[in-house]
């Protein structure tokens, strides 16, 4: 009967041992859930009803081609953007409530081909728009560590729920670091893949060139079993690479001797916390330690990210959210003559910073515009894209802060959208640039609250990724504490 | 059209791709169905949902872009066009911008003046919307079958002067687009639509004037009666002093004018960005030639081979190759033995008229190419008389029996027994003094009337080279 | 930068309350100023971005693959007639 803290590889053991450990991890998560959600409000949807067939059927399952699967009857939680055919998705917005897909995302039939329950669905800022689970429709997720906090966005939920013992892991989807900053805030791994590594089918979309779907998990190798799932070509999504997927558990190896890694100088700057400024040197030291060989590289237009983003990612979410009008499904204002209904559901399905999203990329794709900033920040995409081609021939992989400061306190950058949108200042170059990257535990402020270390690799090699993580993460026991709750 | 004006028309064409299924996703791309049956999520636009292009639609697109003289772009994406309407499901349409399929292409239009080349700025490809179907006051229901199906749009250059000039291009467009073989090219199931802009000049003046874009022309009669009306209307608003404003109208044919149609969009700022779901594609020239060698036989190419092979006159050529089926029809009949000349004749001159009376089309006639070669047969040898041959047609379409049946029954053999003919003749003669008289005093009329009313005495049977002669003799 | 903040919010399909707009648009003046520090890097020859993999040309077949989904759509439509999606009436002049 498994008890505490459970990952992957720990319940399949379990699993391996005793059939009925299916039933008794659903059960005891439930439990936890049922005790700690009101406080920390991880998940957006949650029913038991809801996978208790799906126990019934794992735990009678005679066919070894099945039983051998590597997560079979392992329950994972989903952020809530990600397409379940008959659960309602509503990517945290009043827009989308009631509406119930009629198909399953391409992950979503990955895990269940690999033998997943599908658990219970997360938290998120709405549309995924954010940095600390705040802008909700459900309200916002606390972090587990300091229930004052946020968890870090948008994938809020997924990290929090998996901190707090409320699962075992969870996926989560980055555009700009919403999953590697709430792993970082909450104290849990968190990989955003190589973009094309995983199918973006039934991902509702936020930043179509920048979204992916990643793990969020209590450890490296569980991070690394998940990846392997979810990953490969999918003929359903043109941007889908048709790459080989190696198995990323054989990567995690507790060895870096000779790995080449990278501390770009533009992330050690101004606005940098110095207790995670602190945390993540003594991680680069750590790995020199264990025989990494690490050298100061630069990466000159790291201070354009952010803005480039803030144009990219808008204009590709304005259009994207535009299909939110009420026509086909979701919510619509009762309006007698067309043009009202688009302005009402609109005003009234979306909350504010949906809303700051859409006109600003409305207005960066307008006409007389778009050449200032739309294609001009494309421009500088490829300037930032080069500056990571260029420190890949001289390093294996770059490590940097994952998140400038801890996790902050709920409600402290609400009302000033830049300086939440500069949380992610580390984390978005990496989306920019389409390249993997994952948050690792790597210490604690003095406030007893997590700092992740990110390990970032050239696109495809989530191998040196997992394998610098990895090493790191067995020389070090920060991923081995709990919040208390 | 006043004197002292010209007018410039473009026209924008959007022709469906009959491919099996849509542009972006599996479903039928078919007319006709249940109200959005053929949909899925990526066509409904569902969330999460992602397009893949239709390899076949792509190819065809670029047959289209071959066969009308374009250059096809080594490099090409797509691109978003974002507004709103609820027959649109994502809010953009899935289409080309700055880097379309292909440019710079132009077609030849028969003018009764001689030939004329109309440019083709460029031809690109798109996503079909749904539709909206208004229900009266209550509200309006939208279908989304035809939402994604694949459609090519096809911009003229402002080349097009006359409304007979844009019927023309039309025309000729639609034949093109029927030789390649890509689409129904059905203006009444909406597989082939037409929006024309047109704008006024006073003769002489380079500059463009303000441009209406007319919408709502359901027919290439429709488009020609539209552009007179509008031509018309600016020409006198012109003569008044008044304002052209640029804007878009409907032509509304049961009142045979155009009406001012609302902006949909007010300020038609379409946002146009790279569809970030779709890749860029490359085309090889390699490719490209592979292609253009797949392409059929083009109505220009036909035309001339009909000209140089069969002898026809440049106009009849044009008129057999204008419709695809119409010029396998002709050649068929060649085929089953008739002298092209001929045929062409008879087709042109008797059967289209006959079958346009009889409201039927070749397609559906009740007779074949082998029927007809038959009928030209029996005239070659003497058979029947010209004549004859009318009315036996008109028996072949009526009871699609063969020619020699209809000949034999009804007793139209030919008669070329002298001493039948001369046996008539001398009652002609007999009974119409006057004429002969007329004719002996060197008037050559009334001897064509003295042979007609031999042929008339033997009810049109009698060879008329003998007749003649008969006559000839006889009247000394 | 400024922007006109009403023509956006139309052409976006978004009506603003008058408390609303005057902070959307300060917060989003200040973020167009944040913006404003691409203009001083040269990127005359540099070439946009739109896709970080470089992979091209990928197509389907042209196969039809129905699929049976459009009851589940409709059931959960805010408003339909038959097998159509009903919508209000589309006013002249919208």
């Amino acid at each position: 009967m498994p008890q505490g803290s459970l990952t992957i590889k720990g319940l399949r053991e379990e699993i391996r041992k005793d059939r009925s450990a299916i039933r008794s991890a659903c059960r005891l998560l439930s439990e936890r859930i049922k005790t700690v959600d009101s406080k920390v409000r991880a998940y957006a949807a949650f029913d038991d009803a809801r996978f208790e067939a799906e126990v019934e059927r794992l735990t009678e399952e005679k066919d070894p081609s099945v039983t051998g699967k590597p997560l079979f009857g392992v329950p994972i939680s989903l952020k809530d953007n990600l397409c379940v055919r008959g659960w309602e998705t509503t990517c945290a917005s009043r827009i989308l409530k009631g509406y119930v897909p009629p198909y399953d995302a391409t992950v979503i039939q990955k895990l269940r081909a690999n033998g997943a329950i599908i658990f219970g669905k997360c938290n998120m800022d709405e549309f995924a728009f954010g940095s600390s689970t705040e802008s909700s429709c459900y309200g916002p997720t606390a972090n587990p560590w300091d229930l004052s906090r946020v968890p870090g966005g948008s994938s809020g939920g997924s990290a929090a729920c998996v901190a707090a013992d409320e699962a075992i892991a969870a996926l989560g989807s980055d555009t700009g670091g919403s999953i590697r900053q709430p792993a970082s805030l909450c104290g849990v791994v968190g990989v955003k893949p190589t973009y094309g590594r995983v199918s973006r089918y039934g991902l509702i979309a936020f930043g179509s060139s920048l979204d992916q779907i990643g793990p969020l998990a209590k450890t490296v190798e569980d991070a690394a079993i998940l990846t392997n799932v979810i990953s490969g070509h999918d003929p359903k999504d043109s941007t889908s690479a048709n790459a080989a997927v190696p198995d990323f558990t054989r990567a995690c190896v507790p060895d870096v001797k000779g790995l080449r890694v990278g501390l770009p100088k533009e992330y050690f700057v101004a606005g940098l916390d110095r207790e995670v400024e602190t945390a993540v040197r003594n991680a680069a030291e750590k790995l020199a330690s264990m025989g990494a060989v690490v050298t100061d590289i630069s990466l000159p237009h790291t201070e354009y990210a952010v803005a480039v983003y803030y144009i990219v990612a808008v204009a590709e979410a304005s259009s994207n959210l535009g299909r939110f009008d009420g026509v086909q499904y979701g919510y619509r204002h009762p309006a007698n003559q067309l043009l009202d209904m688009y302005f009402e559901t609109r005003d009234h399905g979306f909350g504010s910073e949906a809303k700051r999203r859409i006109l600003l990329g409305t207005f960066v794709l307008s006409a007389g515009y778009y050449d200032a900033y739309y294609l001009k920040g494309q421009k500088v995409r490829t300037l930032i894209k080069r500056d990571f081609d260029h420190a890949f021939k001289q390093v294996d992989v770059i490590l940097t802060p994952v998140s400038p400061t801890p996790a902050f306190k709920i409600g402290e950058r609400t009302q000033d959208p830049l300086a939440m949108y500069l949380s992610d200042i580390f984390t978005i170059p990496m989306n920019l640039a389409g390249i993997p990257a994952i948050s690792v535990p790597c210490g604690f402020s003095k406030g007893n609250l997590p700092i992740g270390v990110q390990f970032a690799a050239k696109h495809f090699d989530e191998e040196t990724m997992f394998r610098a993580a990895y090493a790191f993460e067995q020389g070090t026991d920060f991923h081995k504490r709990k919040p208390e709750l | 059209m006043s004197a002292e004006y010209e007018s410039v028309i473009g026209l924008e064409v959007h022709v469906q791709l009959k491919t099996k299924s849509k542009l972006f996703c599996g479903c039928p791309a078919e007319f006709g169905a249940e109200p959005n049956s053929n949909t899925c999520p990526v066509c409904l636009g569902l969330p999460g949902s992602l397009p893949v292009l239709n390899e076949q639609a792509f190819l065809y697109g670029i047959q289209i872009a071959l066969a009308l003289n374009c250059r096809v772009a080594g490099r090409l994406k797509f691109d978003r066009k974002n507004y709103f309407y609820p027959d649109l499901p994502k809010a953009y349409q899935i289409s080309q911008y700055d880097q379309p399929l292909s440019s710079g292409g132009h077609l030849l239009v028969e003018m009764k003046e001689g030939q004329k080349k109309i440019g083709i700025t460029r031809a690109h490809m798109e996503e079909d919307a749904g539709k909206l179907l208004h229900e009266g006051r209550a509200g309006s229901v939208v279908d989304y079958n035809r939402a994604g199906v694949p459609l090519m749009e096809i911009v003229s250059e402002p080349d097009i002067r006359t409304p007979d000039e844009a019927y023309a291009y039309l025309t000729a467009l639609k034949a093109v687009l029927q030789y390649v073989g890509v689409s129904d090219c059905d203006m009444e199931k909406g597989s082939l639509r037409c929006d024309a802009n047109v704008s006024i000049r006073p003769k002489g003046e380079t500059r463009l004037g303000t441009k209406v874009e007319i919408k709502n022309l359901n027919s290439f009669s429709a488009v020609k009666r539209a552009l007179q009306y509008e031509i018309a209307r600016q020409i006198d608003a012109a003569e008044k002093g008044e304002t052209i404003f640029q804007e878009t109208r409907l032509w509304n044919d049961e009142r045979a004018l155009t009406l001012t149609m609302r902006s949909k969009e007010e300020a038609h700022d379409y946002r146009y960005f790279p569809e970030p779901d779709l890749v860029p594609f490359t085309v090889s020239s390699d490719w490209v030639e592979d292609l253009r060698e797949d392409l059929p036989e083009l109505p220009a190419a036909r035309k001339e081979r009909f000209v140089k092979d069969y002898g026809l006159s440049e106009y009849d050529a044009s008129v057999l190759i204008q419709d695809k089926d119409l010029g396998n029809f002709f050649e068929e009949c060649v085929t089953a033995g008739a002298p092209p000349k001929r045929a062409s004749n008879l087709i042109q001159s008797e059967l289209l008229g006959m079958l346009y009376e009889r409201g039927e089309t070749f397609h559906a006639m009740k007779t074949t190419a082998a029927g007809i070669a038959g009928l030209i047969r029996l005239v070659e040898n003497g058979t029947i008389s010209g004549r004859s041959a009318k009315d036996v047609l008109a028996d072949m379409l009526e009871t699609a029996k063969p020619a020699e049946d209809i000949v034999r029954e009804k007793g139209l053999t030919q008669v070329s027994d002298e001493t039948v003919i001369a046996e008539a003749a001398k009652k002609v003669i007999a009974a119409n003094p006057k004429p002969v008289e007329d004719y002996k005093n060197g008037k050559e009329k009334s001897f064509a009337f003295l042979v007609g009313q031999v042929m008339r005495e033997t009810k049109g049977k009698a060879n008329p080279a003998l007749a003649n002669k008969v006559l000839k003799e006889l009247l000394g | 930068m400024k922007m006109d903040i009403d023509r956006i919010a139309a052409l976006a399909r978004i009506k603003l309350k008058a408390e609303e707009k005057e902070k959307l648009a300060a917060d989003l003046g200040n973020i167009l100023s944040y913006v404003e520090k691409l203009s001083s890097l040269d990127t005359e020859n540099v070439p946009p971005t739109s896709h970080v993999l470089a992979i091209e040309n990928v197509f389907r077949k042209d196969v039809q693959t129905p699929q049976r989904i459009i009851e589940e759509v409709l059931a959960k439509a805010p408003e339909r007639e038959g097998d159509f999606f009903k919508v209000p009436k589309v006013v002249e002049g919208s």
